[in-house]
């Protein structure tokens, strides 16, 4: 049989098993004050939260919907269903968890990783953590790995949640924002005390399983003075007919001369609007990394944001973005340079094929304090055939003259002289033309997860090769 | 001695433009043609046309290799049945070092696996015969080369491969004297068993120092217009391409 060079769509089959939904409890659909005391009350929530979930509703009624990026039309917050809990309480022992979640979970793979590579796995299946476990070596190195509501249920944590949940992204940052302060579920909570280097990351793996549904958790990281913290989340759900919604929030905070390397990899299905917020601020000599992978969901809203408050506060963004049929994806990110001499380096390549759309968005702003600081963007697009689209809108707001600012751009398609070099040596067009892909994205390809790293390059083989041969 | 390639009456065009008006020629095993002529005369057209590039079509005649028509085949699997083409301007690709890439492309000529350390000692005495720093091979595939280590990599790929037959597109362009001369030798080397076919295309006759040419070969607007043994190769570097351009 002849293979097609080209193919509708990432075979993304791989994550579209799915169970029947069996859930204890699912709550209607919509957003009413009525809904958010049942989360509460669910929940458990101390006081200070509920008032502040119902406050948070107040500021989504009053806040318009994004009207700047990519049409959100086909999501129904009226058919949103925002909490749904799963058959399960959480369980710290992998073995205690029901087996259609465990077989969830162990197809993607996440238990093993695990064993092999992490130092503590969470795993959240639609609006509740089912599995966390963290290993008892960093335990005792005083390392805090849970999931949030525990945390804030716990004395010993309590204020520092307090003091921290959504400071950084208030509700009032935008409609989805004072959505996720309304509605939030699940998500992790992490603190690595002073000095403390974590030599094995840490994962958050993300499911949401039902169809028509929300995910909203909440990730909050403190990573304390000196410290050194790795910590990976995932992302993927089934593909249903109805638009399902992940409006999850993420802050971090880099202590000084700390360092924290975030990294995602989305494969969220092609019916999941993706508006998700993240945030991190930078103390003194503190670094932040960030590396993001986008691959799935149909409409993409996504700037990671670092705030680089102390002097000398370092940020570096790596991101590759693959949108293919009916996705649009917009991802880019933000940086503030807020205090002398910090830098920060934006590194982003995005991929469209078959019609979709990658626009990359970045907004840099050097605050007139900010003098001795540096700033690099480069962003490189690659289409592969006529019908997809790219483009990029780079921002820059420099207010010292003391600043050292560069940007570039690069939109391109596969070279046909490439090709043909490849050729020359042996190589079949399809093979030549999935090496030009991987080389493309291995700069960034190279900064992910190993194992993500061999997914991608596969996703791409896959991509390129069009039936199996 | 044995035909290998056989062109019959090519005509090959760029979108409407026809480039190459009817060539006809014939290599057998083991000679060294040199073709001459000047700028724009059609010379890389045909042998980008031999190696099957698509943005050449070939609107009339045929290309037989080893007594099959080619014509219509990919340049991969021309590149499989024994022709190689070096480039003028060899092309930057980015993540695949040029160990992995030669590597693969042996493997893809001679449908073997090769281990990993005897390629290795094979590539590091062709890179010394080409007097090249071996650290190039850990590098991504010309990616920031300088002209003349492209040109290089070209002929290490050459003498790696082994092709039956090999076109060099003005392989001694933009290179100084010393790298012409090594290039040189490396040619020499890829020549010197008697077995190996070569097209040189050339503007220099400096390259051709030392090498054995058997036939050469004169293209002026898309046709032969001359045909000799090496000393048409003098007679053009005395007398230049005044008298086939006023032949015209």
């Amino acid at each position: 049989m002849k293979e097609k060079t080209w193919v509708q769509d990432i075979n993304t089959g791989f994550y579209d098993f799915r169970f029947e939904e069996d859930e204890s409890l699912m709550f209607e659909s919509g957003i009413t004050p009525r809904i958010i005391n049942e989360i509460a009350d669910e929940k458990g929530d101390i006081d200070w939260m509920r008032a502040f979930r119902l406050k948070s509703l107040e500021i989504y009624n009053k806040t318009p919907m994004v009207d700047w990026g990519p049409s959100i039309e086909g999501l129904d917050m009226s058919r949103i269903v925002t909490y749904i809990r799963p058959k399960t309480r959480m369980r710290t022992n992998w073995e205690d968890v029901p087996d259609e979640v465990k077989d969830t979970f162990e197809r993607l793979g996440i238990p093993q990783a695990e064993r092999e590579s992490l130092a503590g796995v969470g795993a959240q299946y639609d609006s509740e953590l089912v599995y966390h476990n963290v290993r008892k070596e960093v335990a005792e190195q005083g390392v805090v790995y849970t999931d949030l509501e525990s945390a804030m249920h716990d004395p010993r944590y309590e204020y520092i949640i307090k003091s921290h949940f959504m400071k950084l992204v208030p509700p009032t940052d935008h409609k989805f924002a004072a959505l996720h302060g309304a509605v939030w579920s699940g998500g992790s909570f992490v603190y690595v005390p002073k000095g403390v280097h974590v030599d094995i990351p840490l994962q958050s793996y993300f499911r949401l399983n039902a169809k028509g549904a929300g995910q909203f958790e909440h990730t909050l990281i403190i990573v304390d003075e000196g410290a050194y913290l790795h910590f990976i989340e995932g992302c993927s759900a089934p593909k249903y007919y109805e638009a399902s919604l992940h409006a999850g929030c993420v802050e971090l905070y880099v202590r000084k001369n700390a360092t924290l390397r975030y990294s995602t990899i989305e494969n969220w299905s092609k019916n999941m609007y993706n508006l998700n917020t993240k945030r991190a601020i930078v103390e003194e000599g503190g670094k932040i990394e960030w590396v993001s992978g986008s691959f799935g969901s149909h409409v993409s809203y996504l700037y990671p944001m670092s705030i680089l408050h102390g002097e000398g506060a370092r940020s570096e963004f790596t991101g590759i973005t693959f949108a293919g049929e009916g996705q649009d994806l917009d991802t880019g990110t933000k940086v503030v340079h807020a205090a002398p001499n910090t830098s920060s380096y934006v590194n982003t390549r995005s991929i469209s094929k078959s019609g979709g759309v990658n626009t990359f968005r970045s907004s840099v702003q050097i605050n007139e304090n900010a003098h001795g600081s540096k700033s690099s963007v480069s962003c490189e697009s690659l289409m592969l055939d006529s019908i997809s689209r790219s483009d990029t809108i780079p921002a820059m707001d420099i207010r010292t003259n003391q600043a050292d600012v560069g940007h570039e751009a690069k939109i391109g398609r596969i070279s046909d002289d490439v090709v043909f070099y490849l050729m020359s040596r042996g190589m079949s067009e399809e093979d030549a033309r999935a090496l030009i892909v991987r080389g493309f994205a291995d700069n960034v390809s190279k900064e992910l997860p190993l194992e993500y790293a061999v997914e991608m390059n596969n996703l791409i083989g896959i991509e390129m090769k069009g039936s199996v041969g | 001695m044995a035909n290998l390639l056989q062109i019959n009456n090519l005509h090959a065009a760029i979108e409407e433009k026809e480039l190459l008006h009817g060539v006809s020629l014939e290599v057998n095993a083991g000679e060294t043609h040199v073709l001459l002529g000047p700028n724009g005369a059609g010379k890389s057209t045909l042998g980008y046309t031999i190696m099957g590039s698509p943005t050449y079509a070939v609107t009339e005649g045929s290309i037989v290799f080893d007594g099959e028509d080619i014509t219509k085949l990919p340049a991969d699997k021309r590149a499989k049945m024994g022709i190689f083409l070096s480039f003028q301007t060899p092309v930057e690709i980015p993540g695949i070092t040029l160990s992995n890439f030669l590597r693969n492309a042996l493997e893809q000529r001679t449908g073997e696996r090769i281990k990993l350390w005897d390629f290795k000692k094979k590539m590091q005495a062709t890179m010394d015969v080409l007097h090249m720093d071996y650290a190039y091979a850990d590098r991504d595939l010309n990616v920031g080369f300088s002209g003349g280590e492209k040109k290089k990599a070209e002929i290490l790929q050459l003498l790696m491969l082994k092709p039956r037959l090999a076109i060099l597109d003005e392989t001694d362009s933009g290179l100084d004297v010393d790298a012409v001369k090594t290039v040189s030798e490396g040619i020499h080397e890829f020549q010197k068993d008697g077995e190996h076919s070569l097209i040189i295309i050339t503007h220099n006759t400096k390259l051709l120092d030392g090498l054995r040419v058997d036939k050469a070969h004169v293209l002026v607007s898309g046709a032969l217009v001359a045909d000799g043994d090496a000393a048409l190769v003098d007679d053009i570097n005395q007398n230049g391409y005044e008298k086939y351009l006023a032949a015209e």
